[in-house]
């Protein structure tokens, strides 16, 4: 009875992991003694902490000195210290709003692309998924085919989604020019003209994105108390009030997490897009992250990429602790 | 008691996980067959030599009792395809390893687009293959393995080559190391879709003249389009490489000197040649996904041509291969003579170099590798498989011939006598490296809007003027 009951009960799986943590009883235990109580918290961290140091830390410190020299040689020891001369050569500029008279007028054309790219596909993006959200959030027929369908995009990977629009959207043989010839009508250059490329890039984006925030949203919707409504309506109010006054204000603390994530991952776009359009044409849909990686790994001026990585992350940085303190004004209120 | 046994247990458990996450064993040293083994190959071009073994003796195979048991050694070259020619380098590194069997040499196949960042921190970390496939010959100036001392006769290997190649893998303050060689020559030159031309009723122009302009290439293709509904009449790969040819055909003038590093862009010449390429794309002649379509990378007319789209496509012998695999009979193609501007008509040389590493720790192994590749024969048929034309000079003046395609080759070699000093010059000094990405962006911002010519011309010579301070330094 007891061996059925031992094959039947899960117990089967966890034995293994038991006689496992029994096993390190025997490391641990002397070590304990050794260290002491209150060490053996950094050993613990110690794994993850020598992940951390060695994929991101170090490489951002090299990062940062790489910042300061020059050539074209991977190896610190090979590289000439230039001081400042990469920011410089940045910020020379006889208008930041013009890329064409700054000294790097890729990075700055990137720069801008990037913001443009940012302020439309956030903003987009947010609205529509709130949209769906609320739409997602009534009692209509279908609701979960509905749910799954505007997820599905989430999970494919940016290079597959990119793949497939270019296959409907390229100018010779594209499905949808194909389409457009067959109605009588003429080929359009959707991602050889640069509008056309740009407000692709974003409406592409957004479809491939747009259900992860949805998602996020609808969760938001649902956790709002129904008495809340209740109350309103006894209040008379009409649903565009109830919207206003009771919706949105309490859906704005997932809103914020929506935000946050959403400029996070626009200002970081890069690989969707390089499958895309690579940068083009011309350099009509290069973003920054696109220019960093171009002017390392094409054109090997590691230091001119690093100090351009740099700014960027000044940038992050400042938009994060804008976030933050937006974020504990709420929490305050 | 329960304690003990539980460690047992469990100890027992962990030993045979460890035993089945194992790799798999690997062959033992088989005792003497029965059945006498082959008699190794007689040692007689490989004598043992002192270098340490990168790899054990295949244990699999028994020592033969008679020969001396010698050290094996493994070669490793880093390569990339453009067509079939890997496949025509392994069947011959197979002969030679079945001549040398104590040298093995494998093949790192890696994309053309990531040669550089795979290769670039293997050589800087001395850890570089022993040989590698490169175009960007300049890229590891310093790195190379002198072959002078392992080879047999030097003097007499480095008489088949261009001194202007060789020169392009040393420093400047070297002028007789010896560091690899040419896998191939390329020149750049036009194909024509014969069948379009027959079938619009226009003459080849090349036909019926020698010297045939751009001008009446393009008025031609034009005709051939229109009356045949062809897509594009023009198209040139986006590459300068590939423009650089004919810009110095319209008299456009880098350099003063050959040994200069001061690079002049702003010439008559180049704005024709550059107006010439805006113009095409104003005029929808050729297709826009070339030029404006690709960001950062070069990237090729060549599917369009395959396809029976294009009429004249300008790029060069490296593509004969492939559009006598894919056009087959479908329609008749033809390799044509380079067009003429005012200042007569030059392809652009290139080509790759099979390269050695001074880091290698078997130089006698790759300089014996070398020696053998570089054997007029190994070459000849190198060649005439891959369709390349030889980087050989002996070779070059016997001659090839090849199984398929052997009359647009030749046009290709015609093209090689016609190439300008200048047309070596860009392509084999580190500032062409600079130049090339730099003048193919610019263009393609020229051509979508983002740039007009004197802005673009004002940030290629910028970009020229940092490089050669940079080189100065």
């Amino acid at each position: 009875m007891r061996s059925t009951r031992f094959w039947f009960s899960g117990d089967i799986f966890l034995q293994p992991f038991l006689w496992t943590l029994a096993l390190l009883d025997y490391v641990l235990a002397p070590l304990q003694k050794l260290i002491g109580y209150k060490r053996m918290a950094y050993f613990f961290v110690l794994p993850n902490l020598l992940i951390f140091g060695i994929f991101i830390l170090i490489p951002m410190l090299l990062n940062f000195y790489y910042g300061f020299t020059g050539g074209d040689s991977i190896l610190l020891e090979n590289r000439a210290v230039v001081g400042t001369a990469n920011f410089e050569k940045i910020f020379a500029c006889q208008d930041f709003t013009r890329p064409n008279t700054c000294s790097e007028d890729l990075f700055w054309r990137g720069a801008w692309n990037t913001t443009g790219f940012v302020v439309f596909q956030v903003g987009f993006m947010i609205l529509f998924s709130l949209l769906t959200a609320l739409a997602l959030n009534r009692e209509i027929h279908g609701r979960g085919f509905f749910r799954a369908m505007f997820f599905y995009p989430v999970l494919l990977s940016p290079v597959v989604v990119a793949l497939i629009w270019k296959w409907i959207l390229q100018f010779q043989n594209g499905v949808l020019n194909a389409f457009l010839v067959s109605l009588g009508l003429t080929k359009v250059p959707w991602l050889l003209d640069a509008r056309w490329a740009q407000f692709w890039v974003i409406a592409i984006s957004i479809w491939a994105q747009m259900g992860f925030f949805t998602l996020i949203l609808l969760a938001g919707l649902q956790s709002i108390p129904k008495e809340m409504y209740e109350a309103a309506s006894m209040d008379g109010a009409n649903k565009w009030r109830t919207f206003w006054n009771v919706t949105m204000p309490l859906l704005m603390p997932t809103m914020t997490v929506v935000l946050v994530l959403a400029l996070i991952r626009a200002v970081q776009v890069f690989d969707q897009v390089f499958v895309l359009t690579h940068g083009g044409p011309g350099t009509a849909t290069m973003y920054i992250v696109q220019y960093i990686y171009r002017t390392a790994f094409e054109f090997r001026n590691y230091g001119m990429a690093a100090a351009a990585s740099l700014v960027l992350a000044i940038v992050l940085l400042l938009l994060t602790i804008g976030q933050l303190l937006m974020q504990r004004r709420q929490e305050a209120v | 008691m329960n304690r003990k046994l539980f460690v047992l247990v469990s100890l027992f458990a962990i030993l045979m996980m460890i035993a089945a996450c194992a790799p798999a064993p690997t062959a033992t040293p088989v005792p003497a067959p029965t059945k006498a083994p082959e008699p190794a190959k007689p040692a007689a071009t490989t004598a043992p030599t002192a270098v340490p073994a990168t790899k054990a003796p295949e244990p699999t195979k028994p020592a033969a009792t008679t020969a001396p048991a010698t050290q094996a050694v493994e070669l490793r070259i880093v390569w990339y395809n453009d067509g079939n020619e890997g496949e025509v380098m392994r069947a011959l590194l197979d002969k030679f390893q079945a001549a040398n069997p104590n040298i093995k040499v494998k093949m790192d196949t890696v994309a053309y687009a990531d040669l550089g960042k795979i290769l670039q921190p293997q050589v800087e970390a001395g850890t570089p293959p022993d040989l590698a496939r490169v175009t960007n010959l300049a890229q590891f100036q310093g790195f190379y393995l002198d072959l002078r001392p392992h080879l047999s006769n030097a003097a007499t290997w480095e008489a088949n080559w261009s001194p202007a190649f060789l020169g392009a893998l040393r420093k400047a303050d070297d002028k007789t190391g010896l560091y690899g060689y040419p896998t191939q020559f390329t020149v750049s030159g036009p194909f024509v879709n014969r069948t379009l031309f027959t079938q619009a009723g226009v003459p080849v122009p090349s036909d019926t003249k020698e010297k045939v302009t751009w001008q009446e290439w393009v008025d031609a293709a034009k005709k051939v389009a229109t009356a045949t509904k062809t897509p594009y009449a023009v198209a040139i790969d986006r590459s300068a490489h590939r423009f650089w040819g004919p810009t110095l055909g319209m008299c456009a003038t880098y350099v003063t000197g050959l040994t200069e590093t001061k690079f002049t862009i702003d010439t008559p010449g180049f704005r024709n040649a550059a107006n010439m390429l805006v113009g095409w794309h104003k005029d929808k002649i050729t297709p826009l996904e070339v030029w404006a379509g690709g960001g950062g990378g070069y990237a090729a007319g060549n599917d369009f041509f395959v396809n029976g789209q294009l009429v004249f496509y300008f790029s060069g012998n490296w593509q004969v291969g492939q559009f006598d695999k894919l056009i087959g009979n479908k329609f008749n193609w033809d390799v044509v003579p380079n067009p003429y501007g005012d200042c007569g008509s030059t392809g652009m040389p290139g080509g790759a170099a099979l390269v050695t590493f001074k880091a290698s720790k078997n130089p006698k192994e790759v300089a014996k590798l070398v020696e053998y590749l570089t054997s007029d024969d190994v070459l000849a048929e190198f060649s005439a498989k891959s369709l390349f034309l030889p980087g050989s000079l002996s070779l070059s003046k016997k001659g090839v011939t090849y199984a398929s395609s052997n009359k647009q080759m030749n046009v290709f070699l015609k093209e090689v006598g016609k190439l300008t000093p200048e047309s070596y010059y860009l392509q084999f000094n580190a500032l062409g490296q600079t130049l090339n990405p730099e003048m193919r962006d610019r263009l393609s911002q020229v051509i979508t809007g983002e740039l007009t010519l004197d802005e673009a011309i004002k940030r290629i010579q910028q970009k020229m003027d940092e490089a050669a301070a940079a080189i100065k330094k």
